[in-house]
């Protein structure tokens, strides 16, 4: 047999799939490991999604997505940050942040272009550039500052085949908000530099404390920035799988055209779905807010208290505390703690060199396993000395 | 402060301590709170929510609500307050709101079986005065209640470790 596609053998599987697999096996569990919310979708949403069943919205829609949601969505980012984009020439639905990465990078990149990543990041970031025939370029931040991107680092990896530059805000897996001023930096490196910014502002409602900074929104950003975001975080609507590319004209055309040809459309019931959340959804996003709020300040807290220092993170539901202190690698802690005291977390390896050292645990589960896991890695703890 | 009666509202239970790291207050100034609340009557007190189906199935013992609605001619100076309050003082009354539509108050009464309703009803609700009519709606089934669904819970569908 003729050898599989090169690029796409050699990109590992996602570190996250052992955890996965022995986790699974196992019974009594604690899962920190989970990156999704632990809300089902709010009722009326279902009920809008059950709604469209019914009356058959069963079909294809157009390319782009159905046009009200298009304006919804346009609508929603306009009043919330103060950028606007057209919804019929620069708003494309897409199924979830994940397509819209994938256009994204297919759009921008020529072969052999290098995108810098701030890491740690989301596990699908760097083969999601090689994918697209680009060279996925880490920029390392440190637990130390906050995982802070600074500009001057960024700057440093610029080479001539820089094409652009790829991070999110609040970020998995540490759930990081990157500061205002630190992303006008970028900003202004990506306009002396002439790159595109590639925003996924997947996690943007869930930010605590500060207000979003909306890429776009900054100035001389919105020219070359491809804003991604979602309903799968903010609405709990993970399985939907309905998200939204925003950028200017000629990028979207670009992506619509891929779009077109590979996925045709975001489900139709999903779109249903996303519309009814825009327009009803927003006391329950606050209210969930809220409520991973409460969990943040109590788990980080605990961490801290156990002995895993933790920086406040100021977004996402993710806390990545250091495990460095313990002597352990992450992997090893993570797998030790599994195997111990049946709570799964994810080596923070996974989403990159800089990740080592720490574990990311997510507190989007409930308040009493939220307690009880920092017992048992308290106990874990202790048997380490 | 507010979140304090939020958190206290879904959960009766949490301490002090626990609210405290749930809103990064200090434990005192979270206990303080609770007791300004509790003296000025605001938190008026902590009960729990009971399925009353399933208890039944433990204990045996009926538990029967029914929800009546009464028509009362007003009096001048008082209002509906008057008969409200004599209806309110019943220990079987468990709530008793002034409503708008065809009929003026709704309860919500229980007893130990339909028949200790009906007495209740024909003995003391009916025979109040300028009480003019009742309506009684026995509870057949209980599906959510004072914020608790009584229905099949979901269970947690995700996948153990996702990225």
């Amino acid at each position: 047999m003729k050898p599989l596609n090169s690029i796409v053998a050699g990109c590992p599987p996602s570190g996250i799939r052992r955890f996965f697999d022995i986790a699974s096996s196992m019974g009594d569990v604690i899962s920190l490991g989970v990156g999704e919310p632990d809300f089902v979708t709010p009722w009326h949403i279902r009920e809008a999604g059950m709604y469209a069943l019914e009356h058959g919205y069963t079909t294809y829609t157009s390319n782009a997505g159905i046009s009200e949601l298009r304006e919804a969505i346009c609508a929603d980012l306009d009043r919330r940050h103060a950028v606007s984009y057209r919804p019929d020439t620069e708003c494309l639905i897409t199924s979830g942040v994940s397509e819209g990465l994938d256009l994204a990078m297919r759009v921008l990149l020529e072969p052999g272009d290098e995108v810098l990543i701030p890491e740690p990041c989301y596990v699908a970031y760097g083969p999601c550039v090689s994918f697209a025939g680009g060279t996925p370029v880490s920029v390392p931040t440190s637990g130390r500052d906050g995982f802070r991107v600074h500009a001057s680092s960024v700057a440093a990896a610029v080479t001539d085949r820089t094409k652009a530059i790829l991070l999110a805000s609040p970020a998995n897996p540490t759930g990081a908000v990157q500061r205002r001023e630190d992303l006008a930096a970028l900003v202004e490196l990506a306009v002396r530099r002439d790159l595109y910014l590639v925003s996924d502002e997947i996690y943007e409602r869930l930010s605590y404390g500060m207000p979003h900074t909306c890429m776009p929104a900054l100035a001389g950003a919105r020219e070359r920035t491809v804003l991604l975001g979602g309903f799968s975080k903010a609405y709990a609507m993970t399985g939907w799988r309905v998200g939204y590319l925003c950028a200017p004209t000629p990028v979207v055309e670009l992506a619509g055209r891929i779009h077109q040809y590979t996925m045709l459309c975001a489900p139709h019931v999903s779109q249903m779905a996303a519309m009814e959340a825009l327009r009803n959804g927003e006391d329950e996003v606050l209210e969930m807010v809220a409520d991973y709020d409460r969990r943040r300040r109590l788990f980080v807290k605990g961490l801290n208290e156990i002995g895993l220092s933790c920086e406040e993170p100021g977004g996402a539901f993710y806390a990545f505390p250091s495990v460095a202190g313990t002597g352990l690698d992450s992997e090893t802690f993570a797998e030790r703690l599994l195997l111990t005291e049946r709570v799964a977390v994810v080596p923070g390896h996974v989403f990159g060199s800089s990740g080592e050292g720490h574990i990311r645990c997510s507190y989007a589960t409930a308040l009493p396993l939220l307690e009880e896991a920092l017992e048992r890695m308290a106990r874990f703890l202790r048997t380490l000395g | 402060m507010l979140e304090i009666i939020e958190i206290l509202r879904a959960d009766a239970h949490a301490s002090p301590e626990r609210i405290a790291a749930l809103t990064g207050l200090d434990v005192a100034q979270v206990r303080d709170q609770i007791t300004t609340w509790e003296q000025d009557g605001i938190i008026r007190r902590y009960k729990a929510v009971v399925d009353l189906d399933r208890m039944r199935e433990i204990t045996g013992a009926e538990v029967v609500t029914a929800l009546i609605d009464v028509s009362v001619t007003p009096a001048r100076g008082t209002g509906f307050d008057d008969v409200a309050a004599r209806i309110s003082r019943f220990r079987e009354v468990r709530s008793v709101y002034l409503v708008s539509g065809a009929q003026d108050l709704r309860c919500i009464v229980t007893g130990r079986s339909m028949h200790d309703i009906a007495d209740f009803v024909a003995q003391k609700l009916s025979t109040i005065e300028r009480v003019t009519s009742t309506a009684t709606h026995f509870v057949l089934k209980t599906y959510k209640d004072d914020d608790e669904l009584f229905i099949a819970q979901e269970s947690d569908r995700r996948l153990p470790v996702t990225p």
